[in-house]
């Protein structure tokens, strides 16, 4: 079944709406931070609060990775929710000391511990000396925030608690933001190109191994340790996303603490995008930007002259994660796509100017833009629209069969399609990618719906 | 094909399990880790539904999980709304691959919405109750469903919104049935804590609400415990319709509100996942008279019996002399298959850790390819699940246990009715037809296996290093690890996007899915770790 919202809205009293939340358009907190400390080498995440957090974490992240994921909880039971869950946290620590032997520690919080106020700085201080290796703090309440914003955290949280300033060295640090592994594959192939770097959050490995040749308890890859503290000394720090309404971000605080220089972009989607990265890589590195790059940007340069025909003026609706949904209207607006509706379920309150400065001649009376919204809402607002595509994670499909259009996907969660992990996003090999994917969804809509069988289009 | 099993000294097993574990760790886990002995010498007691050790990757989850994602998640037209922050309700948003059908396009189905009150700040500070009323009184005027339901996590119970005096006032001011459950997450070691709640709340607010006695056939019966993963609920539907059986209502595959209304009106109680539903089974006996028995549907031997048992407690000839017919008819090509498949499957190893009841119901459909359970282990059952329900009286209710309310039932005045007489139930029971009682796993696993609760991550490759199962079933947290193992790796929660695998078509696609996963040619381009290092796995091994 499918409620017709729109009509039923109609009748709605007024104060009412958009009070109860129906199909959200975004995930909790710690969520993001156990995907940014899988980007950690030998790091374990242990979930201070009741073991389901964990659990319904593990199940969802191995759902679109198809890879093990371990987090550990520290297990509440009534008590530690009464009493606090200090007790249960040191206890739990041990446990995977003993058991994973990993070289660094995360500890992200949950709504339960955040609720009864366990300071969990405090009890890492604690026991942080005894225990002999890093122990990375990061207060990850779903109230406040969305996965996003939980993942830029652990990354703050992660610079905050290794980052040091040694003698000053020629990498670059490459921030990266909720990205693929397979993104993260091609970032560090580019950046390979220009300077040396460091890379964090490295799960191009972690989320993404081949088959195991030897038993890993913890899976191998992922930024080592003394690379993250070596990100204090580093030329320049290039930071992905993020600039949608966080106060403070782990290359903000580089430069802040380090003085370590700070470009911040958006995610390098699109043409516009990845030129952005590669001028900041040649400019910070002062490296020629390779010929075979050159190439990969002149190719999809004509990939956007052929496709032209085909996407000038197709009507898109574009969801996800403030970034996300940032980088992808840029790149659509440069293909020509009219972008009917950009939304987001996180409310930060710079989307809106955001996702304007992102599209080519933006024009108000084409682009809804809406944040803090649940899919309902979307299904709401493109009521009108006409839209003709959908790009966004697995949970768009109700919305685009419900209008009988495709939907690329894009992003995380991708659980109704193989290989959500290997999507690239980033780069101009990356949009060309996205382009054909486009593409081919309108020419096969356009197949489907016609009574005349084309094969030639 | 090799069978470990056979080259392993038992003794060193355990030692090897707990080997790695602190002093303390290892003495608790040691309990709930038993070697099956053979009939004539005891098996120990096993520990179960305990609180899982802090640290110790488990694959279980919380309270919230087994009362809004397991049993009320399958219900397609109460409106279940999570009261918390957005996390909870997202992942417990159709995860389950439960399959409803709604009778018409137009009748209601709410399963594949999440509904949330995704509190903020603001109400963690200020409290929560005023977004939950009006998030009901939204639901209310946009839906105005039959029934709503309204789901604790972790933060409501500390912040002290009270769900039942809100459901109380907002199902007077909207007159739709509301009920709240207290499941925080943090309740009970595991979802059982949840299944109970649900139970409770199930009974209290909805069974019995409707006398009306339906349909047309003599055979009135309720099936407890099938969540219609996969499409089960529907392959049963098949068999109990063929055989006149009126199926009032389920709980919770394929549900609707209706049928729990009126599902005190059944004659008969059938408990498939003992965990989640005994409860109700109980309740459901001592207020209204309905008896119930164990019963199986998965594996077409286990099926056969099933239905043999319902022959027995209705008791006519016509009937029995149907089902008969019925088993002959379709253990054909059941036979068919199975015996094909057998040829290809035969003395391989096969571990189960999984659920409440799955990873007893599923050694039914390995022994019928004739490969023996090696290891099998609840998630998050109790000792009556491993072992019976004649240890329940002396199973010692721990804090944790005794958190989770305990409904005081009495016999309901007008509508109780026994259904069978005292001496026919003796007589039934005679004839080994017993009521109220569940054997446990235990009892039908084979001399030198291993009864393991709540295995951890780490026993999970222990015991995959030293036995080298064919197959591991557990759920999708645990595929992925066993698969870069070289071992397949097949999901009991939501059937690896397969199924149905009750009854006997359910049985024939179970038989031809393990023998593609167990003879893939996959496999053998994986290499497990033994494989490259084979010292690390020989010291285990008795000289040969």
């Amino acid at each position: 079944m499918i409620i017709d919202m729109e009509s039923r809205k109609n009748n709605i009293k007024e104060g009412l709406d958009n009070i109860v939340t129906i199909n959200a358009c975004k995930l909790c907190t710690p969520l993001g931070a156990c995907i940014a400390f899988k980007g950690i080498q030998g790091c374990m995440t242990i979930l201070h609060g009741s073991q389901g957090c964990a659990t319904y974490i593990r199940r969802y992240l191995i759902s679109h990775y198809r890879e093990p994921i371990d987090i550990a909880s520290s297990s509440f039971d009534e008590n530690a929710a009464i009493f606090g869950g200090g007790a249960n946290l040191v206890k739990s620590i041990s446990n995977v000391r003993r058991q994973y032997n990993p070289e660094v520690l995360a500890i992200a919080t949950s709504c339960l511990s955040e609720t009864i106020g366990d300071d969990i700085e405090m009890i890492v201080k604690g026991i942080e000396s005894e225990e002999k290796i890093p122990i990375i703090p990061v207060s990850t309440a779903s109230y406040r925030g969305t996965h996003r914003e939980g993942f830029y955290a652990a990354l703050l949280a992660s610079v905050k608690s290794l980052a040091e300033k040694k003698d000053e060295s020629s990498h670059i640090n490459i921030i990266s933001g909720m990205l693929s592994p397979e993104d993260i594959r091609y970032l560090k192939a580019i950046a390979g190109e220009f300077s040396d770097f460091v890379l964090l959050p490295d799960y191009s490995e972690t989320l993404d191994s081949g088959s195991w040749g030897e038993y890993e308890k913890i899976a191998e890859g992922g930024t080592a340790i003394e690379d993250i503290r070596s990100m204090g000394s580093a030329a320049g720090t290039i930071e992905l996303g993020g600039s949608c309404g966080l106060v403070s971000t782990a290359g903000k605080y580089l430069e802040e603490k380090f003085e370590v220089p700070l470009k911040n972009i958006s995610l390098p989607v699109g043409l516009r995008g990845s030129d952005l990265l590669i001028n900041s890589l040649s400019k910070l590195s002062g490296k020629e930007i390779p010929e075979s790059i050159k190439k990969e940007r002149l190719r999809l340069l004509d990939a956007y002259a052929d496709a032209h025909k085909y996407l000038f003026g197709v009507k898109a609706i574009v969801y996800g994660e403030e970034d996300l949904a940032v980088a992808l209207s840029s790149f659509l607006s440069e293909l020509g796509i009219s972008i009917v509706l950009c939304a987001s379920g996180s409310n930060t309150g710079s989307f809106k100017e955001e996702v304007e400065k992102s599209i080519i001649d933006f024009d108000e009376s084409v682009t809804h833009i809406a944040e803090g919204v649940d899919f309902e809402k979307i299904d709401e607002i493109a009521a009108e629209l006409e839209a003709e595509i959908v790009i966004g994670n697995s949970k768009g499909y109700k919305l685009a069969s419900k209008f009988g259009i495709p939907l690329i996907r894009t992003g995380f969660p991708i659980h109704d399609r193989f290989g959500g992990q290997r999507i690239q996003h980033v780069g101009y090999k990356g949009a060309m990618m996205l382009l054909d994917n486009i593409v081919n969804a309108v020419l096969e809509t356009q197949q489907k719906n016609s009574s005349v069988i084309y094969n030639y289009m | 094909m090799t069978n470990n099993k056979e080259n392993i000294n038992s003794a060193e097993v355990k030692k090897e399990l707990l080997k790695q574990y602190p002093p303390k760790v290892a003495r608790k886990r040691d309990k709930q880790i038993v070697l099956i002995k053979s009939k004539n010498e005891k098996t120990e007691e096993i520990q179960a539904n305990v609180r899982t050790i802090p640290g110790i990757i488990t694959q279980r989850g919380c309270c919230y999980a087994g009362c809004k994602g397991v049993v009320l998640g399958p219900t397609r037209d109460i409106v279940n709304l999570t009261h918390g922050p957005i996390g909870c309700g997202f992942y417990s948003w159709l995860t389950r691959r439960n399959q409803t059908m709604p009778d018409g396009p137009d009748d209601e189905n709410y399963m594949t919405y999440c509904f949330s009150t995704d509190m903020q700040e603001e109400e963690i500070i200020f409290g929560g109750e005023k977004k939950l009323k009006k998030a009901i009184e939204e639901i209310h005027e946009l839906l105005n469903p039959k029934a709503i339901g309204i789901f604790s996590t972790c933060p409501v119970g500390l912040i002290g919104d009270d769900v039942h005096a809100v459901a109380r006032e907002m199902s007077e001011k909207t007159g739709i049935n509301i009920f709240g459950f207290s499941c925080e997450g943090y309740k009970g070691v595991s979802q059982s804590s949840g299944h109970h709640i649900a139970n409770n709340q199930l009974f209290k607010h909805i069974v019995g609400l409707d006398d009306t006695v339906k349909g047309s056939s003599k055979y009135r019966i309720n099936l407890l415990g099938e969540y219609n993963i996969g499409g089960d609920a529907f392959e049963l539907d098949r068999i109990f319709k063929a055989l006149d059986i009126d199926l009032v209502s389920t709980f919770s595959g394929n549900s609707s509100y209706d049928q729990f209304a009126n599902s005190h009106t059944a004659d008969l109680n059938l408990v498939m996942c003992h965990r989640s539903i005994n409860y109700l089974a109980d309740m459901m006996k001592i207020k209204f008279g309905i008896p119930w028995f164990k019963i199986n549907f998965i594996g077409a031997e286990a099926t056969a019996k099933s239905l043999r048992k319902i022959g027995k407690y209705f008791g006519d000839a016509d009937f029995r002399k149907k089902i008969e017919d019925f088993i002959k008819k379709e253990m054909e090509e059941v036979e068919k298959v199975r015996v094909e498949m057998e040829a290809k499957c035969r003395g391989r190893l096969a571990m189960i850790f999984v659920g409440g009841s799955r990873a007893h119901h599923y050694q039914e459909l390995f022994k019928e390819l004739g490969m023996e359970t090696v290891g099998a282990g609840y998630e998050f059952a109790h000792r009556d699940d491993y072992e019976g329900r004649r240890v329940l009286p002396n199973i010692q209710a721990d804090a944790d246990s005794r958190n989770i309310e305990e409904l005081t039932i009495e016999k309901d005045p007008g509508r109780y009715n026994p259904r069978i007489t005292d001496e026919k139930m003796k007589m039934l029971e005679s004839e080994g037809l017993t009521f109220s009682e569940y054997e446990g796993m235990m009892q039908e696993m084979t001399n030198g296996s291993w009864a393991i609760d709540d295995i951890s991550q780490y026993e999970t490759e222990k015991m995959i290093e030293l036995y080298k199962p064919a197959v591991f079933c557990a759920g999708i947290k645990e595929k992925y690890i066993v698969q870069k193992m070289g071992i397949p790796m097949k999901q009991l929660h939501s059937y690896d996007y397969g199924g149905p695998y009750a009854g006997f078509n359910g049985a024939i696609n179970f038989y031809r899915e393990i023998d593609r996963m167990i003879n893939t040619e996959i496999w053998k381009h994986i290499e497990a770790p033994w494989k490259k290092r084979p010292e690390l796995h020989a010291k285990y091994v008795f000289a040969s």
